[in-house]
């Protein structure tokens, strides 16, 4: 890539203000860097992602208010986790976790465990039961 | 207490904690000479890993080996120090601070609170250099930041003890001890060989045969997966090659840059034109990412449309065996 078509698109890094460094040859072909604002390709490929997140999140929502899971699968998508991240935060088996998933173990469920899945998530107990269905 | 340290930008963190450090301590090495003799050009496809619930592709090496390989061949002794409490690698860094000493750390990315948002996930191979602290704050020099920047000391905890793949367990590392004289040209071919050598592997999954494999692999995505999980899946893709931390198409222009440079030292001129033949190969990984971008943003998926860049790849795939093989003679 020579240093005059390095990209300065548009990106989600313009608007706050961070620019990546590349490498590009310049008119003697001799390797230099440079910096970059953003590169169309890769945008539409981060906000690929972003949706892809967004609908998870709300399909999350729907089946925690359907019945179908319990609010931590809900608050595990909104801090981008899955299950193997969320297993290795609060330091239980996945399986363990798993069934947390079911909205009749999770109404069981103590507060010291709870507590755990809080604080992972950054909220209180309080807000992990009740703060979707309200 | 902020010790004297310069920042350099740079295009992946690995490198350029590894280059900045060095610099530090008096040894002159750029960003794509680490790169090249860390060996860290590669490429891995593993679909039994999930990353983002995608198939997991990865153009470099493991984190950390990029800089043991560095260390390995340039002689230089590097301390690494991995802690189970919070509060002894808290201490443990304070004190390196007190010594004088900049420290490099691997912290995981969902906490830095520097980074914009949409750049925030479960990353936990991320490098930066810690050289100072104040009351309230750590002086951060994260190398693919332009400036510097602070983490306030409970999210200096956080990024440390981040949970996950490769959790970094508030691993520190800072070489200790480094030679007056070191031998570049054999670090070099040194590096070059182990890459030519991953690049060529005889496995399926790595290396130029794993690049064929994915070609594959991608004829069969929509089909097999539907549309909009083939999109995602390409997306990711182009994300790994793509996002910051590789220089652009997938690590191939820092590798064209440690040719050209490796080409002087060695006074071998094979090696500047295998730079520039280096560099047309990561144009058409570029070309590629944009005619991926094309599928996923129309979100459509003709089977076409994936027939031809999975073309693309395989042509790519084509041209980088034949050129690890000159690369591996032009050495020897």
């Amino acid at each position: 890539m020579e240093k005059d078509n390095v990209p300065q698109d548009q990106s989600n890094l313009t608007k706050n203000n961070v620019k990546e460094l590349l490498y590009a040859t310049d008119e003697n072909g001799n390797y230099t860097t440079t910096l970059s604002t953003g590169w169309e390709p890769k945008t539409i490929a981060l906000s690929n992602s972003i949706d892809e997140i967004n609908e998870r999140i709300a399909d999350a929502k729907q089946q925690v208010l359907n019945g179908e899971s319990s609010p931590i699968v809900y608050f595990m998508e909104v801090n981008k986790m899955d299950l193997t991240i969320l297993s290795s935060y609060v330091g239980f088996w996945k399986w363990r976790v798993k069934r947390h998933f079911k909205p009749s173990v999770f109404a069981t469920l103590s507060d010291k465990i709870l507590k755990k899945y809080a604080d992972t998530f950054e909220i209180s107990i309080e807000e992990l039961k009740n703060s979707i269905t309200k | 207490m902020e010790l004297t340290f310069t920042h350099h930008q740079s295009a992946h963190c690995e490198n350029g904690v590894a280059s900045n450090l060095l610099k530090n301590s008096g040894l002159n090495i750029s960003e794509p000479m680490v790169f090249g003799i860390g060996s860290g050009l590669f490429f891995v496809y593993l679909p039994f890993i999930k990353v983002n619930y995608a198939p997991a592709i990865s153009y470099r090496t493991l984190p950390g080996q990029i800089f043991n390989k560095v260390a390995n061949r340039l002689n230089l002794k590097i301390k690494r120090q991995k802690f189970s409490s919070v509060s002894n690698a808290n201490k443990a860094l304070d004190e390196n601070l007190k010594n004088n000493i900049p420290t490099g750390l691997q912290v995981g990315v969902y906490n830095l609170s520097y980074f914009p948002d949409e750049y925030r996930f479960h990353f936990n191979a991320h490098n930066l250099v810690v050289y100072g602290k104040t009351e309230t704050e750590y002086l951060v020099s994260d190398p693919v930041m332009e400036t510097v920047t602070t983490l306030t000391h409970e999210e200096m905890d956080k990024v440390r003890f981040a949970k996950g793949a490769f959790a970094p367990r508030g691993q520190m590392y800072y070489p200790i001890q480094i030679p007056n004289n070191v031998d570049l040209k054999s670090a070099i071919i040194k590096g070059i060989k182990n890459t030519c050598r991953d690049m060529l592997a005889p496995m399926p999954i790595v290396g130029v045969r794993g690049i064929k494999f994915v070609s594959k692999r991608i004829r069969k995505w929509p089909l097999k997966h539907g549309t909009r999980k083939a999109n995602h899946y390409l997306a990711q893709m182009v994300r790994m090659q793509e996002e910051i931390g590789t220089g652009g198409g997938g690590f191939r222009f820092i590798y064209a840059a440690f040719l050209q440079e490796a080409s002087v030292i060695l006074g071998n001129e094979e090696l500047k034109e295998l730079s520039k033949e280096m560099t047309q190969i990561g144009d058409s990984w570029r070309d590629f990412a944009v005619e991926a971008s094309r599928i996923y943003k129309n979100r459509s998926a003709k089977e076409d449309a994936y027939n031809t860049i999975a073309d693309e790849l395989l042509d790519i795939a084509n041209r980088e065996e034949i050129f690890f093989k000159k690369l591996k003679k032009a050495i020897s």
